[in-house]
């Protein structure tokens, strides 16, 4: 049931009634899912209990709720990850390129068959929106390991026909903000093209990883060949310097760049997908109303937490006012508050840490001069939260301007021109995504070639597919991942 | 009869399109074979290479931005120029490196070849490297490649000349700027192919040519925050580590290619670590 309401508080346009919408609840079940008490380390195709016995808890950041105990490998489990993986790769690469291609559409399957489950569990251990784990996370996950599982047979197409090899073992570190569908990305590609992988999942949001081992497990998929050790930073360290083939990272610059250092003179292939500070650009000539959804959806999606997140709003100064208005009318509508809830669109903060780099940040930006606005509404008691905010009146020497905040705020400025524009958007150390709205297809692609950016959504913003290679330039990182390019960091050319 | 004077060649950097002489005021003796002189040149410094990047990145916008047609045309008219100028080279070859002249002149023709096998990569990257993505959803979703921008390339001893032109090929085939450090060993040809470049319409800063020594150059050139890749082609392992973890601070690109002929086989990974796969999206029917 739905009822509309006048807000009194509601800043309506004159001349219009002012109106709030309110939804029922429409809480998710968590019956689909039922959680061990506690995950072990998955290596050589089971479950080990950590060498050291480091058992962490893992929460729900919208309730600080325990949810399970994590096993964390220290470097003697790290050790025997990589072993295993070793000793399973000959094997692996060696199966017929077909058969190694219909375990990966097992474990697709199965991922398909345990979505609602997969979603439930990513959004209780990250805090994201069920709505966007049930219908974002989950089904590209499936889908990547859908799309790699067929290259598995036809990699010769996507070596442009040299001759090549796997590169043997992979270590693999993937971030918090999307636990699951960035498994996916790493390990769909590794296996298809021959190599075991050791993959890292983040500190707090362990769990899908490890139900993805289970998967594994249900798929057959010989032992060895995905082997997955929760923890912290130590963990991938250890990793990393480990005696592993080829290392593929995603998550900040400053760690990228110590893995980068780490690798130094080695000879081990990395690939790095690191942050950003992605330009939103609106023209005068956009559809505005579809500009303003999509540079809600550009920051506010999954809270922000999002590498290519569309933090840096360039708006054209002819409809500066009117984008601005829209913006924060919108935002103002905006669900914040239980991730299970199927209304929601903004979930919790991943973690207290992560919450006060968020709060850190948007206080230098206060502090330094800028302009903030935060929507006022009610979060819940418990949890980690942080309110959809935007800064105007922002220099382009603001920490605001130039970090990357992961966090559900935008920073709007305006230009004049589309060389303005692009010279702006450009002057980051970044270069991983960027938007263009414009109905005159002429200067999106225009503007969209002049830009320094892996991924330039035009009148769209956070789309992905994995037949579509991402991947970001300058500090965002290097190598791709999705389509054929994804496949090459994981092949030698011999 | 009075025998006349040779004039003598006075080597020079090539920098920004213009040849000069090292801002520091050194230069280095160049020895053949035997370790006699032959010539001087300039021993370039911290800010001759910051000269260097500057202008490389003066040029690379402009070259990047040029046709794949365009740039294909300018790389063979390099070809040309070496070509025409092949004996020259073979000569020199013989006479410093005391090389025999087939062999000078099969590294000649072989950069030559080189040079015609890259211009003829420029056209064909994005089919290759590219397409259009089949996304599940009503988008235009195209991958193609694009220059990553400023490479710095450290060139190999030898061959002195081929081994130069194996790597600066890809790099400008793919749109990119060069700044290169040449062999210390064997500097004259590749200072020679400097201006050879310079008549053959490889617009100004896009190809910068520097002498000198590594263990003064790399840091300034590798450690540069506008160099966006590091080519190191001088397969010296005492030297990776270093270059890495230069690289590191501003998360360059880092190719050490595999020795070869880099035609054929080699080209297409020298030209994929040296662009940058920018995917676009538009939607379609909304």
């Amino acid at each position: 049931m739905t009822s509309v309401t006048a807000r009194p508080d509601d800043p309506a346009a004159p001349g219009r009634t002012a109106l709030r919408w309110d939804y029922a609840p429409a809480p998710e079940s968590r019956d689909a899912a039922t959680l061990a008490d506690r995950y072990d380390l998955f290596i050589d195709g089971a479950f080990h209990p950590p060498g050291d016995g480091t058992v962490v808890p893992t929460v729900n950041p919208a309730t600080e709720e325990t949810l399970a105990e994590v096993a964390f490998a220290g470097p003697a489990d790290v050790d025997r990850a990589v072993q295993a993986a070793r000793a399973a790769q000959p094997a692996w690469a060696a199966l017929p390129a077909l058969e190694r291609g219909k375990h990966l559409f097992r474990i697709a399957r199965l991922i398909q068959e345990r979505a609602r489950e997969l979603a439930i569990v990513e959004t209780l251990d990250g805090g994201k929106p069920i709505r966007e784990s049930r219908d974002v996370d989950v089904p590209l996950a499936a889908a990547h390991f859908f799309s790699y599982a067929g290259w598995a047979d036809k990699l010769s197409y996507a070596v442009a026909g040299r001759p090549f090899r796997p590169r043997g073992v992979v270590g693999q570190v993937v971030p918090w903000n999307f636990p699951l569908l960035m498994a996916a990305w790493k390990l769909a590609p590794a296996l298809a093209t021959g190599n075991t992988a050791v993959l890292k999942p983040a500190e707090t949001t362990p769990l899908t990883a490890l139900l993805l081992a289970e998967i594994c497990q249900e798929a057959e998929l010989p032992p060895g060949v995905v082997n997955i050790i929760p923890g912290a930073g130590e963990t991938g360290a250890a990793l990393v310097r480990g005696e592993v083939d080829k290392v593929a990272f995603t998550g900040s610059t400053a760690v990228g760049k110590e893995i980068q250092r780490a690798l130094a003179g080695r000879g081990v292939g990395l690939t790095l997908e690191l942050g950003g500070k992605s330009a939103n650009i609106v023209f005068e000539d956009a559809a505005i109303d579809q500009a303003v959804e999509g540079i809600v959806n550009g920051i506010f999606f999954n809270q922000g937490h999002v590498c290519c997140a569309g933090s840096r709003l360039l708006v054209q100064e002819s409809v500066a006012d009117e984008v601005l208005r829209k913006l924060w009318d919108r935002m103002q509508r905006l669900r914040v508050g239980d991730p299970l809830d199927k209304n929601t669109d903004v979930g919790a903060i991943n973690s207290a840490e992560q919450l006060r780099r968020i709060e850190e940040l948007v206080a230098a930006g206060e502090a330094e001069g800028a302009a903030r606005r935060t929507v006022a509404c009610d979060l819940p008691a418990r949890g980690f939260w942080f309110a959809p905010t935007l800064f105007t009146g922002v220099a382009p020497a603001h920490r605001i301007s130039v970090q990357e905040i992961f966090g559900p705020v935008v920073t709007v400025t305006t230009f004049r021109t589309p060389a303005e524009a692009v010279e702006r958007a450009n002057s980051s150390v970044f270069g991983l995504a960027a938007g263009v709205w414009t109905d005159m297809g002429s200067k999106a692609f225009e503007v969209a070639a002049a830009l320094r950016a892996g991924v330039v959504w035009q009148n769209t913003y956070n789309k992905f597919d994995p037949t579509a290679a991402f991947g970001g330039y300058k500090e965002s990182g290097f190598g791709r991942e999705g389509g054929p390019a994804g496949l090459l960091p994981y092949l030698v050319m011999s | 009869m009075t025998r006349r004077a040779v004039v003598a060649k006075t080597y020079k950097l090539y920098l920004g399109g213009a040849f000069a002489r090292s801002e520091s005021g050194r230069s280095d003796t160049a020895t053949d074979h035997a370790g006699e002189h032959v010539a001087n040149v300039p021993r370039g410094s911290r800010k001759d290479v910051r000269d260097a990047v500057k202008a490389a990145r003066g040029g690379a916008g402009r070259w990047a931005a040029a046709t794949a047609y365009n740039r294909g045309q300018v790389l063979y008219r390099l070809a040309e120029a070496l070509e025409s100028r092949s004996e020259e080279l073979v000569r020199a070859a013989v006479a410093q490196q005391d090389v025999a002249a087939a062999a000078a002149r099969a590294e000649v023709g072989a950069a030559v070849d080189t040079l015609v096998h890259y211009a003829g990569w420029t056209d064909k990257l994005a089919a290759v490297l590219g397409g259009i993505n089949p996304v599940a959803a009503p988008y235009l979703s195209f991958s193609a490649p694009e220059a990553t921008g400023v490479v710095a390339v450290l060139a190999p001893d030898a061959p002195d000349l081929l081994g130069l032109v194996r790597e600066i090929a890809p790099a400008l085939a793919a749109g990119n700027a060069v700044v290169a450090v040449v062999s210390r060993r064997w500097p004259l040809r590749p200072l020679d192919l400097g201006e050879i470049a310079g008549v053959s319409d490889v617009p100004a800063g896009v190809l910068n040519l520097l002498t000198g020594r590594l263990d003064e150059l790399v840091e300034p050139l590798c450690g540069h925050r506008d160099v966006n890749a590091i080519v190191d082609a001088t397969g010296r392992a005492d030297l990776a580590a270093t270059v890495d973890t230069l690289a590191a601070d501003t998360v360059k690109r880092v190719l050490r290619p595999a020795a070869g002929d880099g035609i054929g086989d080699g080209a297409l990974g020298r030209l994929e670590a040296l662009t940058e796969l920018k995917t676009a999206w538009h939607p379609i029917g909304a």
